[in-house]
């Protein structure tokens, strides 16, 4: 699903990737967990394409293909969705029309004719179940005026609705009260199938009580430094991140 | 990886900048009490017509050229333009729209209105104006039937000129600015509308404005009266061709409601903007529009969406004199590349319980600049008059600027005035957002500035509100990317 190879990446000028290597498989939950500052959310919008990110060397295989020339948008229709840490407003767009847009340009990509509203209400109907969002939330403007558990749930929304072969949940956990957490939680579990994958990116560990990962990544300073199951996590919440990547250090150094 | 900068957005051909070939009859360059006496015997106007015209022009060689809009232009020599140009055929009597020269319909065509009644969308009826004159009036005769006179000026003027006498210079007096007094002058053709009372139009009213000749102004003048419990839609269009001069378009637009009548004023401006890389050439578009609800619960509702001209001075205003009349004004603005825009209303509440509205919408792109001007007047004679202002400005870029004036007098202390501003910026992050969603540059754009112009959009009637949506998205296309 995805291979990331030898990847250096920065902005204005810093370097903040330094040799980030993941591989994916399709069905699989990877979580990313690392300190502030060690490369997190470099690397979710490096994936989806932000331009304000400048990538140095390394490959970025996504479906076989390298990705790394790719617009944001072509990233997107091929199966790649990115659920923002901040989600930005958009005034005046309602949430229908927007989605519709987004899943019309799906449709679109792959031959299929377009939906009108009614036969996309229908959809979004259902889809909407999943994160217990109350439908008038249709008739808003895009995030405007939601509260930071809405927001992220309208992340999962949408993941909803595009069915994404891989989801990069970019601390989607972040800023969440345990009953909207559980919820978000739970969405991203019922979008789990055996034909798309998962980068869980967070700091905490409590998103995975709800959210099994098949595997846990520790990430500092720009490069994952220690693979494990779930029970990683266990002990990053333990020891902290600087013991783990200390320890991952000195038995390098051996 | 091609960086995509906003800053791009502005760049997209005008694709109505052709000219069309056709004899005309003009009169040379310049202006002189024999230019102004030529025009009007060119239409061979009566008496009356010829003093008004005279009055202005005497008093427009005493006035100056106002400077106080925020924009800025070489001097306009006012001895370098033709005031009168007509196609050939436009002299003599047309028995029927067949008759028009088929390269002047040909023309329209291109510009997407059919001037033959069959083809026009039901429910439209157009009046066609040419450089300096009027080319044909669709659904004349129907309209007839109703009772409702829509036709050129120049015809009013011929047929009732007892309401023209009455009316015209009754709201935009003959003195009122420098533009407005050049244009009692030397106005050559325009729309002609009357209600007459308890009538609801039963089309909506077009005129379509195409300036054609290089180097021509136009002058057109528009009159609506609309009697008691009168009800009409008029929607206006103009276009013109590429050329490296700036051409000076002038017009006045005059609205008058009796008691319970409704006039609603449409307006899509895309007259050619000049050059977008230099800013050479484009259309100057110095417009005086104000309606006078002069009857008691009278509503006047302006719409506007400019998205050409090198140049817009455009203030659209309300005289709510009758008491709990309304005025609204709901106002979209693009300025791309080199434009300049200073536009805004002004609501003067003379009667009782008057009402005002004024949605201002303005964005600003490339380097661009986007002013907003208004002025709320509450007389003391206003009692219990109420008035909202919301202006909100858009950036697109980072070399454009966009500014708000907004003068409020309330002279009466039960008046309520509201005004609220903002001003917000499409930024790389709303579009990145969008884009990640699988959705188009261009898209996204679009769906942006749509939100941000909806309160304004679902103003107009229904096919012009589609017709801006996508005149909106095709004068952005490109800019970014």
């Amino acid at each position: 699903m995805l291979t990331i190879r030898g990847l250096y990446a920065g902005i204005n000028g810093r370097e903040i990737l330094k040799g980030f290597q993941l591989e994916v498989k399709a069905g699989e939950v990877h979580a990313i967990m690392g300190p502030n500052g060690s490369g997190k959310s470099t690397l979710a919008k490096v994936l989806a394409g932000d331009e304000h990110y400048e990538v140095k060397k390394g490959d970025v295989l996504f479906q076989g293909k390298n990705i790394l020339g790719l617009e944001p948008e072509d990233r997107a229709l091929m199966g790649l969705f990115l659920a923002f840490q901040y989600p930005v407003e958009i005034p005046g767009v309602n949430n229908a029309s927007f989605l519709r847009m987004a899943y019309n340009a799906k449709r679109v990509h792959e031959g299929k004719p377009e939906v009108d509203p009614l036969e996309f209400d229908e959809i979004l109907k259902e889809r909407l179940k999943v994160v217990e969002m109350n439908p008038d939330f249709k008739n808003r403007a895009v995030n405007q005026g939601f509260s930071g558990g809405e927001k992220k749930r309208n992340e999962i929304v949408q993941m909803a609705v595009l069915e994404p072969k891989l989801a990069i949940l970019d601390e989607t956990d972040s800023g969440l009260d345990i009953d909207a957490l559980r919820i978000v939680a739970e969405g991203v579990n019922r979008l789990r199938r055996p034909d798309n994958a998962i980068i869980l990116i967070t700091h905490y560990q409590r998103i995975l009580n709800y959210i099994t990962p098949d595997f846990v990544h520790v990430l500092f300073d720009g490069r994952i430094v220690r693979s494990g199951g779930k029970e990683l996590a266990l002990e990053l919440e333990k020891k902290g991140y600087e013991a783990v990547a200390a320890y991952e250090d000195a038995s390098r150094d051996k | 990886m091609t960086p995509k900068t906003i800053e791009d957005f502005a760049k997209q051909e005008y694709k109505y900048g052709f000219r069309t070939d056709i004899e005309a009859e003009t009169l040379p360059k310049g202006l002189t009490e024999e230019t102004v006496r030529q025009i009007s015997a060119l239409k061979n106007e009566p008496d009356f017509m010829l003093q008004f015209r005279l009055k202005a022009f005497r008093h427009w060689q005493t006035m100056k050229e106002p400077t106080w809009a925020n924009v800025h232009y070489p001097p306009i020599d006012y001895q370098d333009i033709i005031y009168y140009s007509a196609p050939k055929q436009a002299a003599k009597k047309l028995q029927s729209i067949e008759e028009v020269d088929p390269e002047l319909r040909k023309t329209f065509e291109r510009l997407g209105i059919s001037l033959m009644e069959q083809k026009r969308l039901a429910g439209v009826a157009v009046d066609a104006i040419f450089d300096s004159v009027s080319v044909a009036t669709s659904f004349k005769q129907k309209l007839l039937e109703a009772g409702v006179i829509f036709c050129p000026i120049s015809e009013a003027v011929q047929k009732y000129p007892d309401l023209v006498k009455k009316y015209m210079g009754s709201v935009v007096p003959y003195t009122d600015n420098f533009f407005a007094t050049l244009n009692s002058a030397v106005f050559s053709d325009g729309s002609f509308v009357y209600i007459p009372k308890n009538t609801r139009c039963p089309m909506e009213l077009s005129t379509y404005f195409r300036i054609n000749t290089e180097g021509s102004g136009q002058f057109e003048r528009t009159l609506i009266i609309a009697e008691e419990g009168a009800y009409v839609s008029y929607l206006e269009g103009c276009t013109a061709p590429k050329f490296d001069t700036n051409q000076l378009h002038a017009a006045v637009v005059e609205l008058v409601a009796l008691d319970n009548a409704q006039i609603k004023y449409s307006t899509v401006q895309n007259w050619y903007s000049g050059d977008p890389k230099t800013g050479k050439g484009g259309i100057f578009n110095f417009v005086t529009k104000r309606g006078k609800c002069l009857g008691k619960n009278s509503k006047i509702s302006w719409t506007q969406v400019e998205t050409g001209s090198a140049i817009t001075w455009k203030y659209p205003s309300c005289m709510l004199i009758g008491d709990n009349s309304v005025g609204e004004f709901y106002s979209v603005a693009l300025t791309t590349n080199y434009q300049q825009a200073d536009t805004g209303t002004k609501m003067t509440h003379i009667g009782k319980n008057t009402k005002s509205t004024i949605i201002s919408k303005g964005i600003s792109a490339g380097h661009a600049t986007n002013n907003y001007r208004g002025a709320v007047e509450i007389k003391k004679s206003a009692a219990g008059a109420r008035n909202f202002t919301q202006c909100d400005s858009l950036l697109v870029g980072a070399g454009c600027s966009a500014n708000t004036f907004p003068y409020i007098d309330a002279q009466n202390s039960t008046a309520q005035v509201e005004h609220e501003a903002s001003t917000s910026k499409i930024s790389d992050d709303q579009l990145f957002y969008l884009r990640q969603r699988g959705i188009s540059t261009e898209d996204a754009m679009g769906a942006i500035i749509n939100g941000f112009c909806r309160d304004v959009f679902r103003e107009l009637p229904g096919e012009f509100a589609v017709e801006a949506t996508q005149l909106l998205g095709l004068k952005l296309e490109g800019a970014v990317g």
